[in-house]
């Protein structure tokens, strides 16, 4: 039976909006106080979901151990206490939740163990980003 | 369509132990988790059902009697029980957070009136929860 395993992770970075694509009005327009060019941080939640078929000896989707070892050496290590902006990820991109999510999403569709449904995440409690790949999530389904 | 999500919580102590394997191969798959003296969890379940909302109550489902099938189905089973040892389901499959959900969709699918069960979600944990739709 196909079950969706679904994991929280924590991780505080810094990061500014801004693009070279703009000149610096347009980018303070636009980004507002998130293009502070000393920077600004969040505590960043994200919240992985995996699918699979429970397996009968182990009664998991995947083990949770690993997918630990997974995160924290792919996610966390990488990105704790981090200015997201420094990071070759987003040496060409805007470092919004949106394209951070994109970022994460790309990281977890490696976990070899199970399949990628979804991340999800939140910057602030009041802001939070779903991407699910090319899939579209059917009503409920969040 | 209306998805309505109706929450209960019970607390529980179990284990994780594979009867086919050694003591050394459920260290190694399931670490703590293996423990033979049980280990236990405050756990939230979430069950989300879907339907028309009624004409005339304006509700998908009487939230009293949903409260009453959950209490009846599954809190009063699982509360302050040790799953392995006391509730029927985990003498056969192991109570994972996959598995627990799994047993508490078979125990509501088909006994909420008015409405289709749409997701069993059971919280292990804030930070650990699984999902069940009802899939093979």
């Amino acid at each position: 039976m196909k079950a969706h395993l679904n994991r929280r992770y924590h991780f505080s970075a810094s990061h500014r909006l801004h693009t070279e694509a703009f000149d610096a009005a347009k980018n303070r327009a636009v980004f507002g106080k998130c293009n502070n060019p000393h920077g600004h941080g969040h505590n960043y939640t994200v919240q992985i979901t995996m699918s699979g078929p429970v397996d009968p000896s182990t009664g998991m989707v995947c083990n949770l151990a690993e997918l630990d070892a997974f995160a924290e050496t792919n996610l966390l290590a990488r990105f704790d206490h981090m200015n997201l902006n420094t990071m070759n990820c987003f040496a060409n991109m805007v470092s919004t939740t949106e394209n951070l999510s994109i970022e994460i999403y790309r990281i977890f569709q490696r976990f070899p163990a199970a399949h990628l449904e979804r991340v999800h995440v939140e910057e602030t409690s009041n802001n939070s980003f779903d991407y699910a790949g090319d899939a579209t999530p059917t009503p409920g389904m969040l | 369509m209306i998805f309505l999500t109706r929450k209960a919580e019970f607390s529980s102590a179990h284990y994780y132990w594979n009867e086919a394997w050694s003591l050394e191969e459920n260290q190694r798959i399931f670490g703590k988790c293996a423990n033979r003296n049980g280990h236990g969890h405050n756990y939230t379940l979430e069950v989300t059902v879907a339907g028309a909302v009624d004409a005339t109550s304006g509700f998908v489902v009487d939230l009293k009697e949903l409260k009453d099938i959950l209490e009846r189905e599954v809190v009063s089973v699982y509360d302050h029980r040790h799953l392995n040892l006391e509730v029927p389901e985990f003498k056969t499959t192991i109570p994972t957070t996959e598995n627990i959900a799994i047993a508490i969709w078979h125990r509501l699918d088909n006994k909420i009136p008015h409405a289709k069960l749409h997701r069993v979600r059971v919280y292990e944990m804030p930070d650990l929860f699984v999902d069940y739709y009802g899939e093979p």
